[in-house]
């Protein structure tokens, strides 16, 4: 019996405790709060000036970086401006050869020479890398001879260039050939260097 | 319309000219002219002044200046040597017009074997003439022939005399009638022209500015067929002369050099949208009949014979441009030409024996004849510039060619044997591919 009593006893004595324990511990919980308030206050102000600061470097930095990128865009686009030029240029250059460089015959014939075959390679190259192209393939004769023979054998001469190009690939329906015989003549002179000059086919890109 | 109504008077008046002078019996028995080679002797010829029968002004300025176009129209065929009128010996202010009154002797002596005389008669609107021919030698009218018309038919008056005179030396009415096609060239642009047969009044047909080539009259003379660039490229046209209506033939390829089958509508030419130069018959609407040539190579410049059953034509088809012959009712093809290597241009003569073409030898183009047999090469032209695209008169004794012998090329017309060139056209520019025409009824 005097051993449940002591229990009793300890009971009283610790419950009481425990509930001071508990109620002091609410104390400092409470206090807490009031004192951190005191303390943070200054520091909010501090953190708002760096962030703020903060930003400011990052704009610099943002308007910086747009700057720059700004810069490198005119100068890609000044870049691609250049090639662009250079490559419409080379466009020009390889549309200037193409239409400027005739191919050559001999006297009375149609058949195509070395040189003739390996100019009209490059022109089907040409034709090759520019899909969208339709081209003329003009036969023309010298002044010797007589007109209609002429503009028969005009057209045998164009008819030779356009069956070479067909025969290497190209579209017979981006090619038109037409014949003006003596009718053209690049070099009106009546010698033999004028004369191999006007026994040509010439191209014309249409 | 006023025009025709005028040659319908005329046409009448000298139909009743033609019976008031009848012309004396057997005229036809005559040669005159030997037909194998007229231009070796012309005829010594007397046209002295015409009488002024209305003794007016007008009359006497046109009894001088109707005897020189008389002289001058019959000088261009090429058959006469017209005497100078200084050496005649009868009166130049009153001259004898009819046999009766003519002293033949003061002809004979001369040596004039042909005189022809006028009488004019003008009034205000009408003028009327009295043409007649005598033979020197037998004293006696060949021709007689009164004309009544205005002065603006003079010129066709005359010409209609002219074939009168033709008809009774040599059997066929001369050129008189015929005109002359031709292209005319000027600051890269060639036009199609017509003029009359001696040159006289050339018109431009074509105004296309660009380039049309290749002249060709269908036997009525009434269609006009040839090559233009007006479409961009060698397209053939066929063009009623007088409506300058008709078809355009397009094609792949060229379609150049037509020539008319005789007394037909429908034509040669060559066309090249198979790849190959071949030379088919097309309708004058430009419908393909068939093809006429089936060799590789260049096939081209057909021409006809006068009878539409051969068609002569230049082909590579031996390795250097030739001319061949094709009978087209039998299919058989013969070369025709063996000397030189460079023969184009052929013409065949409507007399049918003989064709006119060009050479290019060492590089100057000349003008031969040959028989149809291949024999008989004749050397027209010779070191005078270049000679092309010869085409024969309507009659066969005169032939149309262009030369640039006084620089630019200009167009000249020749006898049957070369002799007599001259020019025909004076144009400014450069004037090529002449063809001449048929004969046109009822001018």
């Amino acid at each position: 019996m005097r051993k449940k009593l002591w229990i009793y006893l300890a009971l009283l004595v610790v419950i009481p405790g425990l509930m001071f324990t508990v109620s002091c511990a609410k104390k400092v919980t409470q206090a807490e709060p009031s004192a951190e308030e005191t303390a943070v206050e200054p520091e909010v102000d501090t953190a708002a000036r760096i962030a703020e600061e903060q930003a400011a470097q990052e704009e610099a930095a943002r308007q910086w970086e747009m700057a720059a990128e700004e810069d490198i865009e005119e100068q890609r686009q000044a870049e691609d401006a250049a090639k662009e030029a250079e490559m419409q240029q080379d466009m020009a250059a390889a549309k200037q050869m193409f239409e400027n460089e005739d191919i050559y015959f001999d006297f009375d014939s149609s058949a195509l020479e070395m040189m003739a075959t390996e100019v009209l390679k490059r022109k089907a190259d040409w034709l090759f890398e520019t899909a969208d192209a339709s081209i003329i393939i003009e036969g023309h004769c010298d002044a010797r001879g007589t007109e209609a023979y002429n503009i028969a054998l005009g057209d045998r001469r164009a008819e030779s260039a356009k069956a070479f190009l067909v025969d290497i690939g190209v579209d017979e329906s981006r090619l038109t050939s037409i014949s003006y015989g003596e009718e053209r003549p690049v070099d009106p002179e009546a010698n033999a260097e004028a004369w191999a000059k006007n026994r040509r086919v010439h191209f014309v890109i249409e | 319309m006023r025009k025709l109504n005028i040659t319908k008077i005329l046409t009448v008046v000298c139909l009743v000219g033609f019976m008031a002078f009848l012309p004396a019996a057997g005229a036809e028995e005559y040669e005159y002219i030997d037909i194998s080679n007229p231009f070796l002797r012309k005829i010594p010829t007397a046209i002295p002044r015409f009488k002024n029968m209305s003794e007016n002004k007008k009359g006497e300025v046109l009894s001088v200046k109707l005897a020189d176009s008389l002289s001058k129209t019959l000088a261009f065929t090429g058959y006469f040597k017209m005497l100078d009128r200084g050496a005649f010996l009868a009166d130049p202010r009153n001259p004898d017009i009819t046999a009766t009154r003519i002293n033949f002797r003061n002809w004979t002596v001369i040596g004039s074997e042909l005189l022809l005389t006028g009488g004019v008669a003008a009034d205000d609107d009408y003028i009327e003439l009295e043409l007649r021919m005598f033979d020197t030698f037998q004293e006696k009218m060949i021709i007689g022939k009164r004309y009544k018309g205005r002065e603006s038919n003079l010129r066709q008056i005359i010409q209609r005399f002219c074939g009168e005179v033709m008809f009774h030396l040599t059997g066929t009415r001369g050129v008189f009638n015929s005109r002359v096609a031709f292209v005319n060239a000027e600051g890269g642009v060639k036009e199609i022209f017509i003029s009359e047969f001696d040159g006289y009044n050339p018109r431009q047909f074509t105004t296309n500015s660009d380039l049309s080539l290749f002249p060709a009259w269908s036997s009525d003379a009434k269609w006009l067929a040839y090559t233009s660039y007006a479409r961009g490229k060698p397209d053939l046209y066929i063009m009623n002369i007088k409506e300058k209506n008709g078809a355009v033939v397009t094609r792949k390829g060229i379609l150049i050099t037509p020539a008319w089958v005789p007394g037909k509508f429908e034509l040669a030419a060559t066309l090249s949208f198979s790849g190959d130069q071949e030379i088919y018959l097309l309708t004058g609407r430009g419908k393909i009949i068939k093809r006429l040539t089936t060799s590789r190579g260049i096939d081209v410049e057909p021409t006809w014979s006068p009878d539409g059953k051969k068609m002569a034509f230049v082909s590579k088809r031996s390795g250097t441009p030739q001319i061949y012959i094709k009978n087209v009712v039998s299919g058989r093809v013969r070369r025709l030409t063996f000397e030189g290597r460079y023969n184009t241009q052929p013409n065949w003569s409507p007399r049918g024996d003989s064709i006119v073409f060009s050479t290019m030898q060492l590089g100057r183009i000349d003008i031969y004849t040959i028989g149809v047999d291949g024999k008989d090469l004749r050397r027209l032209t010779e070191d005078q510039g270049d000679n092309e695209a010869p085409s024969w008169s309507p009659d066969g004794s005169l032939i149309v060619f262009s030369s640039n012998r006084e620089g630019i090329s200009k167009i000249y017309v020749m006898t049957a044997f070369g002799t007599d060139q001259r020019r025909l056209i004076s144009l400014p520019g450069a004037q090529t591919s002449p063809k001449w025409s048929p004969n046109i009824a009822n001018q």
